[in-house]
């Protein structure tokens, strides 16, 4: 899966569209008895591990589920304090699941609204008149694409760093975009985008691309 | 297959007229209609025709009548009448899809039949940025022997101007 997700942001910065296309990460589950030799720490909203990495989990992991019951941030699902929880030796044995934790809509939110303002940021940055703002970032793990329409819309793809022909993935989207969502009369300009045969003939693009692999698209 | 167009074209200017008795209701209308369809057209022009952005209101000029009118409604108006100060232009359109068959009666005398296509380049100008006035001076439909549309530039829309394009 080398697409890992596609963003769409309107004129003002707000996210209208959000895809994740990865395959989720493995979870780890493990039965522990007391006392736990992972080191656990309360961060922002989660419990994360500290230290103490061993048989997959990692350090940054967060604690998503006690006994198969989901937590709920720092509590677990009946509303005990996860720290508290786990610190108590008659709780024990017990099995906990660790993951990466993934975005809330919230933070995808915010942070596509916070990439809105580099990319204006990155034009006013550039030392020649009329520069783009940013085309692309990168990383170790990923590489992230953003095409901005004449109209303002941004359309941001996060793909394996390998990947080509996200050029043509981006166009191509804007065509899907123009296409499902303002085709459709009932979908409002700079609104989220809720139809149906825009996921899917989305998600019918990035198979393609993603098919095409590192070569780019054939024709 | 233009006949379903002009039809349904017809019917909607008729039905219009039924619901808004007089005429410049109906014009009015016609027009904003216009404008919601030309904002959303504009962004599948751009996605199939790949033009980039234009520097002056000449290559506007030329984009509308060669590349736009003939992707939508498959004629190319001539461009001709330039102001002095390049601000304002007319297109000439030789036949209107739209009035394929159409004749005014009398007592609409002052409808502009074809004023949705006015709000479409309204709209879909202000989508990039350029804010037109739009409006028919002449009109087949009139007794007139071409369709004229004047268009004039207002000024760039400075406001939610997208980055990197100050």
């Amino acid at each position: 899966m080398a697409i890992f997700s596609v963003y769409v942001v309107n004129k003002a910065g707000g996210l209208i569209y959000q895809l994740d296309h990865y395959a989720p990460r493995a979870d780890t589950e493990k039965t522990f008895s007391f006392p736990l030799d992972l080191v656990l720490r309360p961060h922002d909203e989660r419990v994360v591990v500290a230290f103490g990495q061993r048989d997959g989990i990692r350090v940054g992991h967060a604690v998503l589920a006690i006994n198969g019951a989901e937590v709920n941030g720092r509590f677990t699902a009946d509303g005990k304090d996860v720290l508290e929880f786990l610190g108590n030796p008659a709780n024990y044995p017990v099995s906990i699941r660790f993951g990466r934790h993934r975005l809330s809509s919230n933070e995808k939110l915010m942070l596509a609204s916070m990439f809105h303002s580099l990319f204006a940021i990155g034009s006013q940055l550039s030392p020649e008149v009329g520069s783009s703002g940013i085309e692309m970032l990168e990383t170790d793990t990923f590489k992230l694409h953003c095409f901005q329409t004449l109209t303002g819309i941004k359309f941001v793809v996060l793909a394996d760093p390998r990947q080509a022909g996200i050029d043509s993935l981006l166009r191509k989207i804007y065509e899907i975009y123009s296409d499902f969502a303002l085709k459709n009369p009932f979908y409002s300009l700079e609104m989220p985008i809720r139809c149906e045969l825009f996921d899917q003939n989305l998600k019918l693009a990035l198979e393609a691309a993603e098919k095409a692999g590192p070569f780019g698209p054939g024709s | 297959n233009s006949e379903l167009f002009t039809l349904t074209y017809g019917a909607l200017v008729t039905q219009l007229c039924k619901d808004y008795e007089n005429d410049e209701d109906v014009n009015k209308q016609l027009d904003k209609m216009g404008y919601n369809i030309g904002v959303r057209l504009i962004e599948d022009f751009l996605a199939r025709s790949n033009v980039g952005r234009c520097h002056d209101f000449r290559e506007t000029a030329d984009v509308i009548a060669k590349i736009a009118f003939k992707m939508y409604l498959g004629i190319t108006p001539s461009i001709t009448n330039w102001s002095p100060g390049g601000d304002e232009f007319s297109l000439i359109l030789e036949n209107n899809p739209l009035v394929d068959f159409v004749e005014l009666p009398d007592n609409h005398s002052s409808l502009i039949y074809s004023n949705l296509l006015c709000g479409v380049l309204r709209g879909a100008l202000e989508m990039v940025q350029m804010d037109v006035d739009v409006k028919f001076v002449q009109d087949t439909l009139k007794g007139d022997s071409v369709t004229e549309i004047r268009m004039k530039f207002i000024r760039r829309i400075e406001d939610n101007l997208p980055a990197g394009e100050e």
